[in-house]
């Protein structure tokens, strides 16, 4: 048996990771499973993908970094698109989440955000139609790095940047100011409010930081796949049991529950074939919650 | 005329089938608080196990038992009882929110199911030649279709006042006890989690019945029509209709199907052919939307549950000299 699924369940896992990041934030300090969540991440890649075309139309081709199939536009796209994410998932709690917040009742906001996520997915249906977009048609050779697997460049460059982002996400929120008031809110919003955090800063922090990564594991999917209005929401159930694997609001423990779930798939391939892939994620949800509903690194069950 | 009486008869049987997927989640959701975003599975195991026993024998799948229709339905109400059950086993004592992603962990992985068991359920070509009730009538559609519609509405009537009277029994009250106060409700002895089961595996198995109907009335199933869209159909049904309440539940199904076969008979005619597909988007974009508006103007729906006062209170009432409405909520 090839090796091979080892790189691409990594690689799978680290992008389902970056989703279940923003996912466990905010069900840690919203209190609420937003479904929505996979929608951002189709919206990031189509914001994304929005953002690059209209700098390369706007200032013609730009170079290629070799040997990757993009340039410098997106970069730049990504990072306005990130900004752009977050922005709409402001916006979505402004409109909908924050007045349910008020009449309290936790439960109502999932079937709001079951709601909106199936607006958000048919308004890029509309917008983009279902057929599949890419970033670029580029063909990626995959350059062998031992042990029988092979790597595109694209791939390689999209973990380096998941590593990064999850270490800035791991100081933001031990070293940061707003990081630290986020973990306050999370443990226990009574007593986070009586010390006087502003919570509401917190809110738009998450939210904001939440559609960010969405966008990046967004982006991640749509290099090395393709684009699509389903996307965000097909990868909802593996980020779901990545965020319960890992431990709700341990941010560690999402990425290494999303590791665990990409390479848990891609083993599967292996072994049942590509059909029953996405119960793989159903499997491992449930076996955690039979055995240790907290999951691997959560602290509580409350 | 005589046409638009046949497709009168046959709105309201898809809408009353639809109904009866809203009494199924009325029962865990209005009357339990139990959140399942699972519906479209449900539905689809109902379908499915009674499509496979009640059809001819197909030469490229398990099948042929050729079950006569109504053991079909009791077999589907039993299958997806008996699923819903598990699912309730292993998360009903967790935060509510575990259940609702498990709940739509099992819709995917049915519909996955659905799509790749070929030789149980014939794969992406679903399963046809499931037997129609009143087949013999199909010649003539406004008499086939008056005759399902007739059977239907008994069904649903029968549903409709098994639930009414749980709902008023003290097995109803102790579930709407649990929703409101957990905490209350144990410690008054009542086994919290074994009622939420009971009420959770009773509700699946209405949708599993819902699903049967459908695909008997049809005649077809294919994996497509158990997408997440149609759990976010029954949920809306129930929000609007106002949930808590059977008949809300009911009203609720017929409103939304209209404005939903309406709105796609406006597309189907008004839009050019190359742009229906966006179209059709659009229409699910505005579902969304006034799903999300209705929760947040009018939460209760159109008719919204009843107040429950204590009999003490109405004789009070009764006995004052100004009697008037119970406040509601």
């Amino acid at each position: 048996m090839s090796l091979q699924f080892l790189a691409d369940g990594l690689f799978a896992g680290a992008l389902i990771g970056l989703g279940a990041v923003g996912l466990t934030l905010t069900y840690s300090i919203l209190r609420f499973s937003n479904f929505t969540h996979g929608d951002f991440i189709s919206w990031g890649a189509y914001l994304a993908l929005g953002v690059v075309s209209a700098l390369t139309g706007w200032i013609g081709p730009a170079a290629r970094f070799m040997p990757f199939s993009f340039g410098w536009p997106l970069i730049v796209g990504g990072l306005f698109a990130m900004a752009l994410t977050g922005l709409l998932a402001l916006a979505l709690d402004a409109a909908l989440f924050k007045p349910l917040r008020r009449t309290g009742h936790g439960i109502v906001m999932v079937i709001a955000s079951f709601g909106a996520s199936l607006a958000l997915r048919a308004m890029l249906e509309f917008l983009f139609t279902s057929e599949p977009a890419y970033f670029s048609r580029a063909i990626q050779i995959a350059i062998p790095i031992g042990f029988g697997i092979r790597v595109t460049p694209d791939q390689a460059a999209m973990m380096g940047l998941a590593l990064v982002v999850v270490i800035a996400m791991h100081l933001l929120l031990t070293r940061t100011h707003i990081g630290r008031s986020m973990r306050a809110v999370s443990e226990n919003p009574a007593l986070a409010r009586v010390v006087g955090i502003d919570v509401a800063a917190v809110i738009r922090a998450t939210w904001l930081i939440g559609g960010a990564l969405a966008c990046v594991s967004g982006i991640m999917l749509g290099l090395t796949v393709q684009i699509r209005p389903q996307m965000g929401f097909d990868l909802l159930l593996p980020l779901f049991a990545a965020a319960i694997l890992g431990g709700i609001g341990s941010v560690w423990g999402a990425i290494i529950g999303g590791l665990i779930v990409g390479i848990a798939e891609a083993g599967a391939v292996q072994v049942i074939g590509s059909e029953y892939r996405s119960a793989v994620a159903f499997v491992l949800l449930i076996a955690m919650l039979l055995v240790r509903p907290r999951g691997l690194f959560g602290v509580r069950e409350g | 005329m005589i046409d638009l009486l046949g497709y009168g008869a046959f709105f309201l049987v898809n809408a009353l089938i639809f109904g009866v997927l809203c009494l199924g989640l009325n029962l865990q959701w209005g009357q339990t608080g139990l959140f399942n975003v699972g519906v479209a599975g449900f539905a689809a195991i109902g379908a499915y196990a009674s499509a496979i026993l009640t059809t001819p024998e197909a030469a490229e799948r398990i099948g042929g038992f050729g079950w006569p229709i109504l053991a079909g339905w009791l077999a589907a109400m039993l299958i997806a009882g008996a699923a819903a059950a598990l699912v309730g086993l292993a998360t009903l004592r967790l935060r509510a929110d575990y259940l609702a992603m498990t709940t739509f962990g099992i819709a995917v992985t049915i519909q996955v199911v659905a799509l790749n068991a070929t030789a149980l359920t014939g794969g992406p070509f679903g399963i046809a030649f499931i037997p129609r009730p009143f087949a013999s009538l199909a010649e003539t559609p406004i008499a086939f279709n008056a005759a399902n519609l007739a059977l239907t509405a008994a069904v649903v009537l029968g549903l409709f006042l098994v639930l009414e009277t749980l709902t008023r029994s003290p097995w109803g009250r102790v579930l709407r006890a649990i929703r409101e106060d957990e905490a209350a409700a144990a410690s008054l002895g009542k086994s919290v989690n074994f009622y939420r089961l009971q009420a959770f595996a009773f509700g699946g198995a209405i949708m599993g019945l819902a699903g049967a109907m459908q695909a008997h009335f049809i005649g077809f199933i294919a994996p497509d029509n158990y997408l997440s869209i149609l759990t976010f159909q029954v949920w809306a049904m129930l929000i609007v209709g106002g949930s808590g309440n059977n008949r809300g539940a009911l009203i609720g199904a017929v409103v939304v199907w209209a404005l939903w076969s309406l709105s796609s008979l406006a597309v189907g005619t008004f839009v050019a052919p190359a742009f229906q597909a966006r179209a059709a988007a659009l229409q699910i974009v505005a579902i969304g939307m006034a799903l999300a508006v209705i929760l947040l103007v009018r939460p209760r729906g159109l008719v919204g549950e009843r107040a429950t006062v204590s009999r003490d209170v109405e004789a009070l009432h009764d006995e004052g000299a100004p009697a008037h409405e119970p406040v509601r909520d």
